[in-house]
């Protein structure tokens, strides 16, 4: 694992290996953050700028955010990495179970 | 532990299970309160076929018939059908997958108390001021102008109850994807373990939405929020398919761990490996799954419109394939098997037509446009009926008979079980089966009672007879229990002989910490391999080492107690404010107080010492 700790006590250890992992790790995050906070700038231009219709705006926000969840998950909360199968699994069954609902609920009520 | 060895006042074993936070205390908790709802639903189901044995009869009258009715569903549902599934879910799961407890001990203990107290909280409405009156789907249309109580009951209660199922859920889930013995891999889990893991998953996914449409009614009727105010922009169908987007999957929450139950109890007594056990576990899967895309079914006459009809429909129909795979899985089980008709080899094998024959009427249910026909009689009541009691009560039946002596350390007498099931067998199929014919002939749903001279009058009255002879099963069984517990003859590990998993190969009861040495498993029914070999034991998977075990504890009650009193609170707050809001915020802060004192008091439970275990020759024989 890669949060495997540096100051471990056993020789075999390669900590050169692991500086390299987590500078790797690090600019992974970085990058993430800065096209995160990007990306927010850009949803509220779109909101602020004249000139983009509700049509264009709302899905095009929508949007952004699933990106932004995304990011989220896999560089924030490391589900890029092994050993997160079933929180993944449970995860996307949730989100498609929700959007199921949401879906039927906005064709046959709101409609 | 040398004080489990010792002998117990009515007291300490009183405060024992108040305290406890073990798997098989806790079991026996649900086991005992989701009795004594049973008893409570079938009481008020007695009193319904009672109502309705004559036409124009007078035995309660129509606001009583409706309570009753109500609370007759909701019990069934909530505080007897569920907890008796958690029954053998915590008893025997952690036992099946050779874990030493679930992973969350407290929360399990938390969870019991939620529901525990829900429950109580529900049923108080009968003394004070009326019990809910609106069915027990509790539709916004009719609930919002419920008077009295009744209602508020409903929605404090089921939200308590609910936390309390959801806990138990995530729980199970975690115990299940953490804490498998070595060698149990997710296709060598029996059955039984996992119909609890996709029924665990899909209590995870179902109960929220009824949280949610249970907050609106809430904040409807006690906050003066506007949800399902039609007059202010509200819409009570959103009720609807809140309830049901629950309510579906819930029926579902409660047939798996049943399909689960006999699957043990095909493979056990026919001394056969399960049929197609991977196709099960795909059916399993696929039921769970489908169980989230039909719940519209339950609203075809709403008027969503034709698409949605048909769409619904043909979901609905779809969940008829993996039910199918299942049933011929259970036939080619018991085909050329050794088949041994033990107490739950009868309910297993009356199961299978009687559950069918739910299964038929409910493929014409789900027919949108016959359906029409069908809508609000006792057609529908049949249907439901047959799959709940033909599947899931018998299922309860079953493993009540077959994992008493895991539970209890002592065999249900066998002749007295056998006769409970035939006068089971035979009532419900006397009751249920007349009420098809009732619903064609035109009988609606929830009625109080019924004119002369329109052909509803023998039908209704042999429908009673049949549920009178449920009754006499029923407490025949409480004869056979009551018999059994003060013979107490202890058996041994492996009573029924026949055992194929994990939880057979250790003492009935298990000690507390159920494995002295993990065992290793080998393959798919663990234990009969062992057996097939020779061995009466497992082969351990570790040294004999020290046991970290979790403290007892009594904070989930004080959590529980906490929101019960908070509950009476909220519901009284707008006619007596006064002592009302005291009174939520006393239970809010018992509540509250107790999660802070969890929090900040550091709790590492204790170890058993090796020495300890050495000396003990319980657990895992070598």
């Amino acid at each position: 694992m890669v949060n495997q700790q540096l100051n471990s006590a056993n020789p075999r250890v390669d900590i050169e290996y692991r500086r390299k992992k987590s500078a790797e790790e690090m600019r992974y995050q970085i990058v993430s953050f800065s096209m995160m906070l990007f990306l927010t700038l850009i949803a509220f231009a779109t909101v602020g700028l004249k000139g983009f219709d509700h049509w264009f705006a709302v899905p095009f926000i929508l949007l952004l955010a699933v990106v932004q969840v995304i990011f989220q998950l896999f560089y924030f909360m490391h589900m890029n990495k092994k050993g997160h199968e079933a929180p993944s699994l449970f995860l996307f069954t949730g989100v498609l179970a929700a959007f199921l609902i949401v879906w039927t609920f906005s064709t046959i009520i709101w409609w | 532990m040398s004080t489990n060895t010792q002998r117990k006042g009515f007291g300490s074993t009183l405060w024992g299970f108040l305290t406890t936070v073990d798997h098989k205390k806790i079991a026996i908790l649900y086991l005992i309160a989701g009795g004594f709802f049973f008893l409570v639903g079938g009481i008020e189901a007695m009193f319904i076929r009672i109502q309705l044995s004559e036409p124009n009869n007078h035995f309660v009258s129509a606001a009583e018939y409706n309570q009753i009715m109500t609370m007759h569903g909701t019990t069934m549902i909530f505080l007897a059908a569920m907890p008796l599934v958690f029954a053998f879910m915590n008893a025997v799961m952690p036992l099946q997958i050779g874990a030493r407890d679930v992973a969350f001990p407290f929360l399990n203990a938390l969870g019991f108390w939620l529901f525990l107290f829900g429950g109580l909280f529900l049923n108080c409405s009968w003394f004070l001021g009326g019990a809910p009156d609106a069915g027990w789907t509790n539709y916004a249309s009719l609930a919002m102008n419920s008077k009295g109580h009744g209602v508020d009951f409903y929605v404090l209660g089921l939200q308590i109850t609910g936390i309390g199922t959801l806990i138990g859920g995530i729980n199970f889930l975690v115990t299940i994807i953490n804490m498998r013995a070595p060698g149990m891999t997710y296709m060598r889990m029996p059955l039984f373990t996992w119909t609890t893991f996709v029924t665990s998953g899909m209590i995870l996914f179902a109960f929220p939405p009824l949280t949610v449409g249970l907050v609106f009614m809430m904040f409807d009727r006690l906050f003066g929020a506007k949800f399902y105010e039609v007059a202010f922009g509200g819409n009570t169908v959103i009720w609807e398919h809140l309830f049901w987007v629950f309510g579906h999957p819930e029926v579902y929450i409660l047939i798996l761990p049943a399909f689960g139950i006999f699957s043990e109890v095909f493979a056990m007594f026919s001394r056969k490996r399960l049929f197609g056990y991977s196709s099960m576990v795909f059916a399993t899967v696929l039921i769970g799954f489908l169980g989230f895309m039909v719940w519209a079914h339950h609203m075809f006459t709403t008027g969503l419109g034709p698409v949605a009809n048909s769409i619904f429909a043909i979901a609905t129909m779809a969940i008829g394939v993996p039910t199918g795979i299942k049933i011929f899985n259970w036939l080619f089980t018991m085909w050329g098997g050794s088949v041994k008709f033990t107490t739950p080899m009868h309910y297993a094998v009356a199961f299978i037509p009687s559950f069918v024959a739910g299964g038929v009427t409910g493929i014409m249910l789900a027919s949108a446009a016959a359906d029409y026909q069908y809508h609000d009689t006792y057609f529908v009541v049949a249907h439901f009926h047959y799959v709940i009691v033909g599947g899931v009560v018998f299922a309860l039946l079953a493993g009540t008979h077959l994992y008493w002596p895991k539970m209890f350390g002592t065999m249900l007498n066998e002749v007295l079980g056998k006769i409970t099931f035939w006068f089971f067998l035979i009532g419900f199929h006397l009751t249920f089966f007349v009420q098809h014919l009732l619903g064609l002939w035109g009988m609606p749903r929830r009625v109080f009672t019924y004119l002369p001279g329109q052909g509803l009058d023998t039908a209704n009255f042999v429908s009673t007879i049949g549920a009178f002879l449920m009754a006499t099963g029923v407490t025949i069984m409480l004869v056979n229990i009551v018999m059994t517990t003060v013979k107490n003859e202890k058996v041994s590990h492996d009573p029924w002989g026949d055992g194929r998993t994990l939880e057979w190969s250790i003492s009935s009861p298990p000690p507390f910490y159920n494995f002295k040495q993990l065992p290793l498993v080998r393959g798919l029914d663990a234990y009969w391999l062992e057996k097939m070999e020779g061995k009466d034991g497992m082969i351990p998977a570790e040294p004999i080492g020290d046991i970290h075990m979790p403290n007892s504890s009594f904070i989930p009650f004080m959590i529980s107690l906490g929101l019960f009193i908070a509950a009476f609170g909220a519901m009284y707050h707008a006619e007596h404010s006064n002592w009302a809001f005291p009174l939520m915020f006393i239970g809010l802060l018992i509540t509250f107080g107790s999660m802070f004192l969890r929090s900040v008091k550091d709790d590492h439970g204790f170890h058993i010492h090796k020495e300890e275990l050495m000396n003990d020759n319980k657990g895992v024989e070598v």
